[in-house]
């Protein structure tokens, strides 16, 4: 909640400025020193920057196709070589990471919100409320996500992909969401919930005023590892040709493509996989160093 | 070290408290356990902790050395380092040696060998302290057989005898239960049994008794004395209970920022104290056997990161002068032989017989003591707290403020009203096959009413449904029996917007500060937060007000609730109570969770602001001492009934039920003289589950006088529930005999 | 207790229900089993091709709730009706059922027993060299997906193969068809068949329980009753084994549930890939041929999969964790 008055407004800033550094400077801090943050950083800049900018660099874009080479081999003129249709390796790499990315990333956020706000109101308000959501919860644990996602890959087809996003982030948010519930009924017994609910604080404001403030540092670093989850999900339905259709690109679907010829042109292979595997590698260690950050007491820098 | 050798030549036990094994005329016996200038420091550089610095002591076999100091004054690093239990990161530096031998440093053998046989330890939190996932009597057993070759059958025979030793009922199948089967003090009897496994010759025990009940405190503290009997063991006792150490050691140390400050014996520290710390701690308490008010000591104890050059205390000593911030004055002799204080001033207070010195003046106040002492509500400048046989020289025990007295009870409006006050909860076990195996009674039956200013205090135990008693009344919803009436209404029938506008007259400050302040919010964001709910726009002066009142700078409005320390976040958390002017104001333990030299501070804030926004305080806590301070009147509960109600001066001179007596008894004093003197009531078990209350009287099962009934008597308590009867003016105690309980 | 027990196993029963339910809702509104009939040649006439639909209950043009009602009579007496090309799916699928059982037996022990064990050594030499190429690997591990480390298996078997110059390394199905030999040869040949696809699957859930692990381990090797064993005498390492190891195994086992839904996925991709003739496989392969009934039939038998395991781990969680058990006495 933000303060409004100005009042005490310069004394804020007066505070602020002799006053402890705010915590995100600290975890920022914490961050950048571990060597994990900033290689994981860096790589995933890297991987962002090619992903968007690069397109430009190259002189194919994915759609074009180069009938006078078919699988050639890298060269000055195909930086990465082509595919057996002609396409530009490295055009179509490059969009095929974008989708991926952008996927990965939408499917996180909306996924580690739901998983919030379920387990944040199941966790709190208990009785029947806890028992409905849980139950909601449980049901699409027990669901084959990967074939619900495979049967429905017919609706993503002529661009569709938002939806693709909503579907994978609908089965993305159950294992946060539990142990969201979890923490929430812990902080529910902690007073300074107490404290809120006895001076009249409205449920729905204790939530998201107090409880989920509170978890934020989980929260951040699941959504993060829940960019890897989505970014793997939709490789291996892509890879499946149940993710993202046709005529678009995804890593997944160029990795099925390229596994067919990789024994005799790995270049078809290899590079979309490195650039996926680094990929969800930069986003695991960021999430992994954010979590030490956050909380110094777990795993590194402990003892 | 100069200090140490004056500790080993003069450390002779008390005339006539001789113990049996020691009486040996012609020559004492050397010590077992000899600590010299023990250093211990975390991390390097800049950030370097230097938690212990130049510790000696020395223990003679059956002897206990209490070891006082409140937290991060290295009195538990201390002892972990003497075990070799301090992670690999820590840099330990001097010497332990044991009969002689030295330890510090020795390799795993040499260590593994002597731990748990020569020299055991006793940990503070039993729970933690025990494998979760191995029953009791094997963990002994395990005990045993590290040091000694003895079959497996033996062993666990073995391991029933000990914990037959420490008490434990029925020892022989309570052997087969695990861990978390068993109550806290029994814990602790089995980490004891755990210790003296090998027939140790130094015992130490770290904040043994912190966790646990006072009547359970006591017990523990027997079965120490009785292991120190059977084994004939040297203890160090660490505590920052000053009440502990004065019944149960024969000789002091006194800690502050990882040094000892003052040693010596008992009697010599606590009637005779020379550095003002230990004087000023002594004044800090509250204690039950006198009315004076307990003097905080100002400010708060230095970051053991960033010491100051001089004495440590300097910045928070009443008595400083310029010399003490020049160098750390050294533990030098002072008084009685054996007497060793840190304080250059020692000499002086030693020849003034322990008069106040002159005083530094009250303006010379560090910014960070003045926040903490409550600005305006402590007369200035209280001297030296220095008390020579049992006189505080210090405050006047008469209220601040110079208001008016109240007028007289019966006239006053009724603020609280609980009548027959009943909460009961569904007991569930396992998480698998989860099934009901019964209801909790927390709350039985519980009626009490608190008029306007004045203090009503729920004392009891834990498990005796203080707590849910005040949650009840907190919910503002109908209980499940009985009727809650707060500022003349029915809360059963309050609808929502009734509920809120109870709400601004009703407020709570919790015990843990730490806890009970949202840490993501700033304190501006937090004492504006009922001022929000509740409608206030513009919060900012009103915030500001509140932070004056309760001795805040109002410029720390933007900082988090870790940026202060803990005295100051509690008062914030008091700041917030106040914020919608309540009427009546619900403490829960309000103090417990902070250092003693910081508590007082905030029981004169809670007194004076009491006194000056005439509020009504509804006061929980299992302290004693501290109701004795604080409250008009107390309900002392047990078992989710109160045993007995009424004026606080009269319920602790003249105790009408026996839990009460044996309640009051238990709280350790501390004072050497008062506490040698005093017969002790000693409860025998535990408290029964509160699933499954004993019939009639719920304290029959452990009831002193119901031991002493007759057959026909007895049968009265265990069929009748003894209602509480008025025996005195506002004063009710429920027993059946308690006309009676004088006999005790 | 016995009510709890029952209510539990009725809430399972209803979550499969519910579960399957809606899977075959979704498949057959979907998939179009009509489309397998179509682009033939000869063209096959559209009166044979409703009859056909139809008998196989899959014709679009009956209402869904009526075949579903259909498809659920037959459920509830066991019989999980027809595939497309019409045979029984309880006879395919119990067939299949088998082979995965046999894939995830393997892949699931090896992976968790090399997981835990490497993840508690790097807990105790937290920062050795140990456990720097241990996360390190498991990192790595992490970031690779199973179809592409499936396919990275092969490419490295065909090569190492060419290698050694010989067919070691055996990369399709699960056993040589119609291989000659005795019970020897017959293991021998299995042996080979299993290795990649076991490893395809228990890498990545070594890698995560070796986290998972280590973290618990960590988190314990502080703890006071560590401490205690220490001061009892006990060595470090045994201190360690004895009591720090078995109280961080409770935690692992209750993640054994989470993780036991990834792992059925992952071995339908091992499965598709090396082209053993499993569940999984006939997942992939069942959505490509629009077969409603065998989706939906899979999708019970992945809920079923799901809820035992977490009774699975529940149980587990019981037998090591005194704390959870009940009927100590008191
Ligand atoms: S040395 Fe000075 S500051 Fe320290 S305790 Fe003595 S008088 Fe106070
Ligand atoms: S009623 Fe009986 S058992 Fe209860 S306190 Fe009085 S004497 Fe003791």
């Amino acid at each position: 909640m933000s303060v409004t008055d100005e009042e005490l407004a310069e004394q804020h800033e007066a505070g602020d400025r002799l006053g402890a550094p705010s915590r995100l400077r600290v975890v920022a801090g914490r961050f950048f020193g571990s060597f994990q943050g900033r290689a994981g950083f860096a790589l995933l800049a890297l991987m962002f920057l090619l992903a968007f900018a690069g397109p430009f660099l190259g002189r194919w874009s994915y759609t074009d196709r180069d009938f006078t080479a078919f699988l050639a081999p890298p060269s000055a003129d195909h930086w990465w070589g082509t595919l057996q249709t002609g396409a530009d390796v490295y055009a179509v790499t490059l969009r095929g990471m974008r989708r991926s990315l952008v996927v990965g990333l939408l499917a996180a956020v909306v996924g580690t919100t739901l998983a919030a706000v379920v387990g944040a109101f199941a966790g709190y308000f208990a009785g029947w409320t806890d028992r409905a959501l849980t139950w909601v919860t449980d049901l699409l644990l027990v669901l084959p996500a990967f074939l619900i996602l495979a049967v429905m890959s017919p609706l993503f087809a002529s661009g569709q992909w938002p939806l693709f996003v909503l579907v994978l982030a609908l089965f993305l948010w159950m294992v946060t969401s539990k142990i969201v519930r979890g923490v929430t009924i812990s902080l529910r017994e902690r007073e300074f919930v107490y404290a809120a609910r006895f001076m009249g604080v409205r449920p729905t404001t204790v939530i998201f005023r107090h409880i989920l403030p509170n978890m934020s540092s989980l929260l951040v670093v699941d959504a993060t590892l829940n960019v890897s989850a989505a970014i793997l999900t939709e490789t291996s339905l892509s890879y499946f040709g149940f993710g993202i259709q046709p005529p678009d690109v995804s890593l997944g679907s160029l990795i099925a493509d390229g596994t067919r010829t990789a024994l005799y042109a790995p270049w078809t292979f290899w590079f979309c996989a490195g650039l996926l595997v680094v990929t969800v590698l930069a986003v695991n260690m960021v999430g992994d160093s954010l979590r030490d950050a956050f909380d110094p007491a777990s795993g590194r820098g402990r003892r | 070290m100069k200090g140490y050798g004056g500790l080993r030549a003069e450390s002779a036990g008390r005339p006539g408290t001789g113990r049996a094994d020691r009486d040996d005329p012609a020559e004492p016996p050397g010590p077992v356990l000899e600590v010299t200038d023990l250093h211990v420091t975390f991390g390097a550089g800049a950030g370097a902790v230097r938690a212990v610095r130049g510790v000696s002591y020395a223990v003679r076999p059956g002897e206990v050395l209490g070891v006082v100091g409140e937290s991060g004054s290295g009195k538990s690093v201390t002892s972990l380092a003497v075990m070799g239990l301090l992670p690999p990161h820590a840099r330990v530096t001097g010497s332990v040696r044991l009969h002689g031998r030295e330890i510090l440093g020795a390799d795993e053998k040499t260590l593994s060998a002597v731990r748990g046989g020569t020299i055991s330890m006793v940990f503070q939190d039993p729970l933690s302290a025990l494998t979760p996932v191995y029953r009791v009597g094997d963990q002994i057993a395990e005990a045993v057989r590290i040091h000694r070759r003895v079959s497996r059958r033996d062993a666990a025979r073995r391991a029933v005898e000990l914990l037959d030793l420490v008490g434990i009922p029925d020892a022989a199948r309570r052997a087969r239960a695990f861990p978390h089967e068993f109550s806290g003090g029994m814990r602790q009897r089995v980490m004891i049994a755990m210790a003296i496994a090998n027939d140790p010759d130094v015992i130490l025990c770290d904040e043994p008794t912190t966790a646990l009940d006072v009547t359970v405190q006591a017990q523990v503290l027997e079965v120490l004395r009785r292991a120190r009997r059977e084994t004939g063991a040297a203890i160090v006792l660490i505590t920052h209970d000053l009440g502990v150490v004065a019944g149960s050691a024969d000789r002091v140390m006194v800690m502050y920022a990882g040094r000892p400050v003052e040693a010596g014996t008992v009697d010599d520290v606590y009637l005779r104290p020379r550095m003002p710390y230990t004087a000023g701690l002594l004044a800090a308490v509250p204690r039950l056997d006198a009315a004076e008010r307990p003097v905080p000591i100002e400010g708060t104890p230095p970051s053991p990161a960033a010491l100051p050059p001089g004495c440590p205390f300097e910045p928070r000593c009443p008595l400083a002068v310029p010399a003490c911030a020049a160098a750390e004055p050294a533990l030098e002799p002072v008084g009685s032989p054996g007497h060793l204080a840190a304080c250059i001033r020692a000499e002086e207070i030693e020849a003034a017989g322990g008069a106040p010195l002159a005083a530094r003046p009250p303006g010379a106040l560090p910014a960070e003591a003045g926040a903490e002492a409550a600005a305006g509500v402590l007369p200035a400048g209280a001297g030296v707290p220095a008390r020579t046989g049992g006189a505080f020289g210090g405050r006047a025990p008469e209220e601040p403020g110079g208001r008016a007295a109240p007028p007289p009870r019966r006239d006053r409006e009724v603020v609280l009203a609980v009548d027959d006050l009943v909460r009961y909860y569904p007991l569930t076990k396992g998480t698998l096959l989860r099934r009901r195996i019964g209801t909790v009674r927390a709350v039985d039956g519980v009626s009490f009413d608190v008029r306007e200013r004045e203090t009503l205090a729920l004392v009891g135990e834990s498990g005796c449904g203080k707590t849910t008693t005040l949650m009840e009344i907190l919910r503002l919803a109908g209980p499940q029996h009985g009727t809650v009436t707060v500022l003349g209404r029915d809360t059963a029938a309050l609808g929502a917007r009734d509920r809120m506008a109870i709400r601004r007259d009703l407020q709570v400050v919790f015990q843990d500060p730490m806890a009970s302040l949202d840490p993501r919010m700033t304190v501006y964001d937090i004492v504006a937060e009922p001022l929000r709910t509740h409608g206030i726009r513009r919060p900012g002066p009103r915030v500001r007000e509140l932070l004056r009142l309760v001795g805040l700078e109002p410029g720390h409005a933007a900082r988090h609730p870790q940026d202060f320390s803990g005295g100051q976040r509690q008062r914030v958390g008091i700041a917030r109570a106040l914020a919608l002017e309540p009427r009546l104001v619900v403490l829960d333990e309000p103090v417990s969770a902070l250092d003693v030299s910081i508590r007082a501070g905030v029981l004169d804030l809670l007194t004076d602001l009491k006194a000056r926004l005439g509020l009504s305080y509804l006061f929980v806590a299992h302290d004693l001492a501290v109701v004795r301070h604080l409250a008009d009147r107390v309900a002392v509960m047990y078992l989710g009934v109160i045993a007995e109600i009424g004026r606080v001066e009269r319920v602790y001179a003249a105790p009408l039920h026996p839990y009460t007596r044996a309640l009051l008894s238990a709280v350790p004093v501390p004072d050497p003289g008062v506490e040698r003197s005093r017969g002790h009531v000693l409860l025998e078990g535990d408290l029964p589950s509160p699933a499954d209350p004993p019939s009639g009287c719920r304290f029959r099962t452990r009831c002193p006088l119901f031991r002493m009934l007759g057959g026909s008597e007895r049968a009265r308590c265990v069929d009748e529930r003894p209602p509480l009867r008025m025996l005195g003016d506002d004063h009710a105690a429920s027993c059946h005999f308690a006309e009676r309980s004088g006999a005790v | 207790m016995a009510g709890f027990l029952f209510r539990r196993l009725l809430n399972y029963l209803a979550l499969i229900a519910v579960a399957t339910s809606l899977a075959y809702a979704l498949a057959a509104t979907a998939l179009n089993p009509r489309a397998n009939y179509e682009g033939r040649n000869p063209p096959i006439p559209p009166a044979v091709v409703d009859a056909r639909l139809a008998e196989l209950n899959l014709d679009d043009r009956t209402p869904l709730p009526e075949r579903y009602l259909r498809w659920a009579s037959g459920v509830v007496r066991g019989d999980f009706g027809r595939t497309v090309t019409g045979g029984s799916v309880n006879q395919d699928l119990g067939r299949r059922i088998g082979v995965t059982l046999r894939l995830i037996t393997a892949g699931l022990l090896l992976g968790s027993v090399t997981g835990v064990l490497v993840g508690a050594y790097a807990a105790v030499r937290q920062y050795g060299p140990f456990d720097r190429l241990s996360t390190g690997v498991s990192f790595a591990v992490l970031a690779v997906p199973t179809v592409v480390l499936a396919n990275i298996l092969i490419i490295a078997a065909v090569w190492f193969n060419y290698l050694v110059g010989a067919h070691v390394l055996l990369v399709s199905g699960e056993a040589t068809p119609g291989m000659p030999g005795g019970f020897a040869a017959q293991a021998a040949d299995r042996l080979r068949h299993l290795v990649l696809p076991t490893l395809s699957l228990s890498l990545g859930l070594a890698a995560v329980y070796s986290r998972y692990q280590r973290n618990m381990m960590l988190d314990v090797l502080g703890a006071d009753f560590v401490r205690t064993a220490m001061a009892k005498g006990l060595r470090r390492r045994t201190a360690l084994v004895r009591h720090a190891l078995r109280t961080a195994l409770i935690p692992a086992v209750t993640y054994f549930a989470f993780t036991f839904g990834a792992l059925l996925v992952g071995t339908t991709f091992t499965e598709k890939i090396f082209g053993w003739h499993g569940m999984g496989e006939q997942l992939v392969n069942s959505i490509s041929a629009n077969d409603v009934n065998t989706v939906a039939a899979i999708s019970c038998f992945a809920a079923l999969a799901v809820l035992a395991a977490a009774l699975a781990s529940d149980l587990m969680h019981a037998v090591l964790d005194p704390r959870v058990r009940m009927g100590a006495d008191r």
